[in-house]
């Protein structure tokens, strides 16, 4: 029987060592906010946060985050800082398709966290590991850029 | 404003269109565009109208709005949601003639019925060719104003005035001159009691409060916190998760495989053996997928085992040079070719995988008698057929549900994926998620065909005579809508080359049908104006230059009779700063399209490193759709249509080796990314006219403007895409 904490949460479960995150978390405890793109961390869908990091969850064994603080999609707008996000997203109206948003706002609530007024170059490092097929990288750019402005005001 | 419950989970039964009323308001739907404009043999417009339901506390007075005593407006949505914004647009035009209260909209998916929900472009129930604005933006407009008649006239009854001393706004009925008011909840009983008018008058578009504003989307407040439930997210008490495997040489079947290792993994519960995949079926995706790896396979590969990229392309050239069939003629071609000097040139388009993502997926619960499906689709109705077909049962004993989707692009106006889920799903005992891996998904496609235009024209003074464009390629349509393919041509094909905006003297458009060996092709975001455009628009830079002209100047004085592209064309430099010097090595590059009865003009700025890399600067783009419904959703559209076509440019390109595809994942077959992005400035064009076409549009400009702004960059005439980077590499000075 495997414990995580998830989004504050206990969770117990059963699932081989080697389980990725991600599966654990869309098949077995039926949070599917965190997305399947490609299985090899190569699109971000399936960002997560461990202890505040940005972390691709399709190849994090669940062996590997027990004792841990495991954030999804589902959770972040708790955060001071994921809310911002999320609504910066909606008043910008970043989203089309959606299907990859969960990590792009994952993947932009760990850079604020750490970096609060982030330029173009920390906005690339950050984000360039989250592909959105439906090209809505103008705004990603722009909203966590208004995400920011928020915070300070 | 909100969705209905049945978009969180959804539960719309496929046979039961949710009681609604059947009177069908397509009835004079128009067949918008020149590209669908011809006659089908069947249509849905045509279908008897039947009453208004006239059940107690609801007033439904056609497929597409619902209204109940509390107020609470439910509008049915024909088209789908793939992140295009159709909801919202739909809602508006409906609420916009309704003069619906916002805050008490509902949207729900329109359960499968050519009947009711059939787009009056391509007569069946489907999302694509950017048509869905355009297709409903009558019957919707109809259908949202018939409703607010009856409301109106019920309430000019029930206080004994005439209907036009009455007015209505924000779910209210008003006179004007007592100032008494009813809300379309008290009103309800009564209006779905009359008679609906046989004609009723259309708002002029100077009095639209809800069209041409930039509203809030309805579905994107449940796409931030992960709440939206996508086909792949569709959860069924008992379920267990599949993930397949098909023969990786197109056409090939299963010899044997050995699962004897594959049932020792904890989890794996049983192995779906068909005669062209084989599935495993497990306690989650992990099991399954860890299951498929240990399967030991042997393929029996077919015909198709030796079939190469090299093939196809031999036989695609050797294809392209025998006569088409004409499209369009204009003038005297041979007199044309005949005179002044005469370029000739042949340029290439690559097969691409749509890449969706949200991978492949359809979750089925097959019963024996009865069959359930969930899934999101482009083709409800379709989806419901095929599924009865794979089934052996009778359509009436398959329910769809409908999800929102996570990238359509075309893919998912195909059913191979419900169809292989449907066969897995009988052989397994409850419901079954069937999801393909990425791999599974680039490699099993139905791929955007080659293609290679020939073109031929002539040049004197300085202006061109003759124009002869000639299309090989694949006919989508023959397979997708074979009605529509008729006399040889494919619609699609030849869309945005057939009907020129420049007024050439003598012009012919030629189509050589020529289906590539082994790979399936389909519709891919963008369709046929893809390979048109950018065959056409490369030319004319090529024609320019051999003209002595700037490409622009050279355009405009081609485009007298059509001034909304010379329009767009004019804002499009102006805002690109064209004509502005710029450093070596950095070039822009124009294109025009008239695509889906939107007019538009694209500069793209870019430099060229010495390697050959690219590094894109900035893009504009000038847009002439007409009205515009949502302004804000086009110019997302626009945004993200140019990131797909420059993905495209730069890296689209799927190859096939021994039958088989050779990529796999996003490693090999590239994105466009977030520190690769231009800036990208769309300028919309007021405009009174008919709404045009939007989500495809941005996707086809860009490749050839970059591919311009290249030549100017660099001298380099590239004909085929991708780009080569080898190609327009500095060259060494010796």
């Amino acid at each position: 029987m495997a414990n995580l904490n998830i989004n504050g949460e206990q969770k117990s479960f059963d699932a081989p060592d080697d389980m990725p995150l991600l599966w654990v978390l869309r098949d077995i405890l039926g949070m599917t906010g965190t997305k399947f793109g490609c299985g090899v961390a190569l699109c971000g869908a399936c960002t997560v946060h461990i202890d505040g990091k940005a972390v691709r969850s399709c190849l994090l064994p669940v062996s590997a985050v027990s004792g841990r603080a495991i954030t999804t999609i589902e959770g972040v707008g708790t955060t001071p800082v994921g809310a911002k996000v999320q609504k910066a997203w909606l008043d910008l109206e970043v989203i089309q398709c959606g299907y990859c948003q969960s990590g792009q706002i994952m993947s932009a609530a760990a850079l604020l966290a750490s970096t609060p007024t982030p330029d173009d170059s920390d906005i690339d490092a950050a984000m360039a590991g989250n592909i959105c097929r439906c090209g809505t990288y103008v705004r990603v750019r722009e909203a966590i850029k208004h995400a920011a402005s928020e915070r300070q005001t | 404003m909100k969705l209905a419950d049945n978009m969180l989970v959804a539960t719309s039964p496929a046979n039961k269109p949710s009681g609604l009323s059947r009177r069908n308001l397509l009835a004079g739907a128009f067949a918008g565009g020149f590209m669908f404009a011809f006659q089908l043999p069947v249509r849905a417009a045509n279908e008897p109208t039947q009453p208004p339901d006239t059940t107690e506390g609801k007033f439904a007075p056609n497929a597409f709005i619902r209204i109940d005593t509390t107020g609470k407006t439910t509008l049915v949505m024909p088209q789908v949601e793939m992140g295009q914004g159709i909801y919202t647009a739909i809602a508006m035009i409906l609420a916009e003639e309704l003069d619906a209260d916002y805050a008490q909209i509902t949207l729900e998916h329109a359960p499968p019925s050519d009947k009711l929900y059939g787009n009056p472009i391509f007569i069946i129930q489907a999302t694509g060719g950017s048509t869905s604005v355009r297709a409903f933006w009558k019957p919707l407009r109809n259908a949202g104003a018939t409703a607010r008649a009856m409301l109106v006239q019920a309430a000019a009854e029930q206080w004994q005035v005439e209907p036009a001393s009455c007015t209505a706004s924000n779910g209210q009925v008003m006179h004007t001159a007592s100032g008494r008011k009813l809300s379309y909840g008290e009103l309800c009983d009564a209006a779905g009691k009359l008679t609906p008018p046989k004609e009723v008058a259309l708002k002029d578009p100077k009095d639209f409060s809800v069209i041409g504003k930039p509203l809030k989307r309805f579905d994107t407040p449940d796409k931030v916190n992960g709440k939206t439930i996508y086909g792949i997210d569709a959860m069924v008490p008992g379920m267990t998760f599949a993930t397949l495997a098909q023969c990786p040489v197109f056409g090939g079947k299963l010899a044997k495989v050995d699962d004897r290792a594959a049932k020792k993994i904890p989890g794996v519960r049983q192995i779906v053996v068909l005669d062209d995949l084989v599935a495993v079926v497990g306690d989650h995706m992990w099991a399954a997928r860890s299951g498929l790896e240990a399967l030991d396979i042997t393929w029996d590969e077919g015909p198709n085992a030796k079939i190469s990229s090299k093939d196809i392309w031999a036989h695609l050239r050797t294809a392209s040079e025998t006569d088409g069939v004409i499209a369009k003629s204009v003038g005297d071609i041979a007199k044309g070719l005949a005179t002044g000097e005469r370029i000739d040139a042949s340029y290439e388009m690559p097969f691409l995988a749509h890449a969706t993502m949200e991978p492949l997926n359809c979750t089925v619960h097959f019963k024996g008698d009865s069959c359930e499906v969930w899934t999101g689709t482009q083709i409800m109705s379709r989806v419901q057929s095929e599924a009865a077909k794979a089934a052996g049962l009778p359509i009436d004993k398959v329910t769809v549900n409908q999800h929102m989707i996570g990238g359509g692009f075309g893919r998912r106006l195909e059913p191979d994926m419900v169809v292989a889920a449907v066969r897995i799903a009988k052989q397994v005992n409850g419901p079954v998620k069937v999801v393909w891996t990425r791999e599974e998904d680039i490699q099993h496609d139905i791929y955007r065909p080659v293609y290679r235009d020939n073109i031929s024209a002539t040049l004197s003074n300085g202006k061109v005579v003759g124009f002869k464009y000639k299309i090989a390629g694949s006919a989508v349509i023959a397979r997708w809508l074979p009605p529509a393919f008729q006399k040889g041509i494919d619609i699609d094909a030849i869309d945005s080359a057939a009907d020129q905006p420049y007024d050439f003297p003598h012009f012919q458009c030629e189509y050589v049908r020529v289906e590539p060996p082994a790979v399936p092709t389909g519709f891919w975001r963008g369709v046929g104006p893809n390979n048109n455009v950018f065959a056409i628009e490369s030319f004319m830079d090529e024609l320019a230059r051999k003209a002595g002209k700037d490409p622009v100047v050279f355009r405009r004085e081609l485009l007298g009779k059509a001034p909304r592209m010379l329009a767009a064309l004019n804002l499009a430099a102006e805002k690109a700063n064209w004509g502005q010097p710029l450093p070596a090595r950095v070039g822009r590059g124009v294109s025009i399209q008239p695509t889906f009865d939107t007019s538009i003009a694209t500069v793209v700025e870019a430099e060229i490193d010495s390697q050959g890399e690219i590094r894109l600067r900035q893009v504009n783009v000038a847009v002439d759709t007409g009205i515009a419904v949502n302004p804000d959703t086009i110019v997302a559209q626009i945004e993200g249509g140019i990131v797909f076509g420059l993905t495209a440019a730069l890296y689209g390109d799927i190859t096939i080796e021994k039958g088989r595809v050779q990529q796999s994942n996003f490693h090999d077959y590239r994105m466009l990314r977030i520190d690769q992005m231009p800036k990208i400035n769309v300028h919309l064009i007021k405009s009174g006219e008919a709404p045009g076409g939007i989500g495809e549009c941005g996707v086809i400009g860009g490749p050839p403007a970059l591919r311009n702004a290249i030549y100017a960059a660099t001298g380099v005439a590239l004909r085929r895409m991708p780009i080569d980077r080898d190609a327009i590499a500095e060259r060494k000075k010796s």
